[in-house]
């Protein structure tokens, strides 16, 4: 650990951040109109036939698999492409000879990346309420998994960031491993619905613990014990920053 | 003059197994403009790359300003300033915003003054409001270096600033690059043009193939290895060279009307004064000389032909 130069870490945030601005309307829109759809479609026309999952109505039962949803997409997304951008527009180089620690940048970039996609966390979470009665039975474990999640999907993204050499690379984590992770890891069903063998498997989906963790500081219920899903984000955070340390250790796709 | 960058032993061999630097040594003075010349591929930018932490080497040491470059990266980065090749820029940022970025990246706190000078000096301060994109090339180059000043670096790398410019912003980077020197400056600038080694540089270290083959004085090594041409012109044109001039090694030019004769300036007897009188006896007349002296470009293709000859 390395914090001297606390004045790239706000200049870094605050660039991310100023990045962020320009595209503020696509970037808060587009959530509130997902949002309202999946409510439309799976709260509306779905949930009138299948009234409650787990005792929870099928409208609310949805709304933390949604915030979980868009978080990981928000923070693989921005952080990735926070740090891949420089790599391929070249200004890399400002940074690489910047007198800035490697847990500066993370701190930098991933803060900037966790920032953003707590906005819209909330902003889908507010939204929600416009729809739907959401009980909260443990609000602090609610924003404390978020910014868990928030955090570590963003060092993930970061590491994808930095791996990437084309823009596709970029896309294909999140589009072809996160995204049909996060469909078949109960964002939108209880585990208990499915049936043998199909339930077991699912259980081998690293996915279904985060949501079932997030779903538990709503509910008090998950489909996981809430022990293992805090096992599975601490987990991840771990193994992330690990990944990260070796990565600038060994100057892996950063340095020559 | 106290050194400011010390390189010893400096290798680099890429994953690929090719050897960009060969053990290079070099000191820089603090305050002088230093040229590193070289062919493509000769080394240049891998050295900068690695001063100043973009690349790692693979075996010799760096300080600048007395700190190590790995041990104290914080130190000797703080006192460097990179311009790289390319034009890298956040386009859709504008001028004023990146400048002030970069100088909260090398952690100096926030000076709207030494900016606006640093801006006025490049003359950027009109643009400060302008993104990027909106800039012409030369423009962009100028806010690459305004980035690279925004820290208020003791030493300055420039890699090949005039690469893909033409004439006229050429001469305005010379001029800009005397101005940062009265500043006090130090300046390593990379080039394959001779012609502005010669322009700007104290000194001149010549690289090629990963090695550094001389340092030199600029005006040491002209004299040094220095060639002049004599240009005899003429008063009536001649078709052929006389036999009695072959000692000389004199080349007809002009159409008839010149006779040039390379010399040594160095050299105990020059000829210079012998091949006039046999000018004199032969009774071919002359109206005007005048001497010339060799460029860089001639000292430094002298200097790759001898290492190819050894």
């Amino acid at each position: 650990m390395s914090l001297q130069n606390l004045r790239a870490i706000a200049s870094i945030y605050a660039f991310e951040l100023h990045r962020f601005r320009r595209t503020l309307l696509t970037g808060l829109l587009v959530p509130v109109i997902t949002t309202s759809l999946y409510f439309v479609v799976f709260g509306g026309a779905i949930g009138s036939r299948m009234t409650e999952v787990d005792g929870i109505p099928y409208a609310a039962f949805i709304v933390p698999g949604l915030i979980m949803m868009a978080m990981f997409t928000e923070s693989i997304f921005n952080a990735s492409f926070g740090i891949y951008m420089p790599k391929f527009t070249g200004t890399i180089y400002e940074l690489l000879s910047a007198p800035v620690s490697a847990t500066e940048t993370v701190i930098a970039y991933v803060g900037a990346a966790a920032t953003k996609s707590l906005i819209v966390g909330s902003i889908i979470f507010l939204t929600a309420h416009m729809f739907v009665d959401v009980p909260v039975a443990h609000p602090f474990a609610m924003v404390g998994f978020m910014l868990l999640i928030a955090v570590s999907f963003c060092l993930f993204g970061f590491i994808l960031g930095v791996w990437a050499q084309s823009f596709e690379q970029l896309q294909v984590i999140p589009l072809l491993l996160i995204m049909p992770m996060t469909f078949l890891g109960g964002a939108f069903y209880s585990v208990h619905m499915l049936a043998e063998p199909w339930r077991t498997i699912t259980l081998f989906n690293p996915i279904v613990y985060l949501i079932s963790g997030f779903r538990w500081t709503f509910f008090g219920k998950g489909d996981v014990a809430i022990g293992l899903s805090l096992l599975f984000v601490v987990g991840m955070l771990v193994v992330c920053i690990s990944v990260i340390g070796w990565m600038f250790r060994t100057g892996y796709r950063l340095k020559k | 003059m106290a050194s400011i960058i010390e390189i010893k032993g400096l290798t680099k061999r890429y994953a690929s197994g090719f050897e960009a630097l060969k053990g290079v040594d070099l000191t820089i003075e603090e305050g002088e403009i230093f040229a590193l010349l070289g062919p493509n591929g000769a080394g240049k930018t891998t050295m900068i790359s690695i001063v100043c932490g973009i690349a790692r080497a693979t075996g010799g040491s760096v300080t600048v300003a007395g700190h190590d470059i790995v041990r104290d990266y914080r130190g000797a980065r703080t006192a460097i300033g990179l311009v790289p090749q390319e034009l890298s820029t956040d386009q859709f940022e504008r001028v004023i915003d990146t400048v002030n970025f970069s100088r909260g990246l090398f952690g100096k706190p926030r000076n709207d003054a030494y900016v606006e000078k640093v801006l006025r000096d490049l003359s950027l301060w009109d643009k400060r409001h302008s993104k990027i994109l909106e800039l012409s090339g030369g423009m962009k180059r100028r806010v690459m270096i305004a980035k690279a000043l925004s820290h208020e670096p003791r030493v300055l790398f420039l890699d090949e600033p005039t690469a893909g410019v033409d004439v006229e912003l050429r001469r305005d980077m010379w001029k800009l690059i005397g101005e940062l020197r009265q500043t006090g400056v130090t300046i390593i600038l990379t080039t394959h043009y001779i012609e502005e080694a010669e322009e700007m540089a104290d000194r001149v270290g010549v690289i090629n193939k990963g090695e550094l083959m001389l340092v030199e004085d600029k005006t040491a090594l002209m004299k040094k290895l220095g060639k002049k041409t004599l240009t005899v012109v003429l008063a009536e044109p001649i078709d052929v060279v006389p036999a009695d001039l072959a000692e000389w090694g004199v080349t007809l030019g002009g159409e008839g009307h010149e006779l040039d004769y390379i010399f040594d300036t160095q050299a105990e007897r020059t000829g210079v004064s012998s091949l006039l009188r046999k000018l004199g006896d032969l009774g071919i007349g002359y109206k005007d000389l005048n001497t010339r002296q060799s460029s860089l470009e001639d000292i430094f293709v002298s200097l790759v032909h001898q290492e190819k000859a050894a």
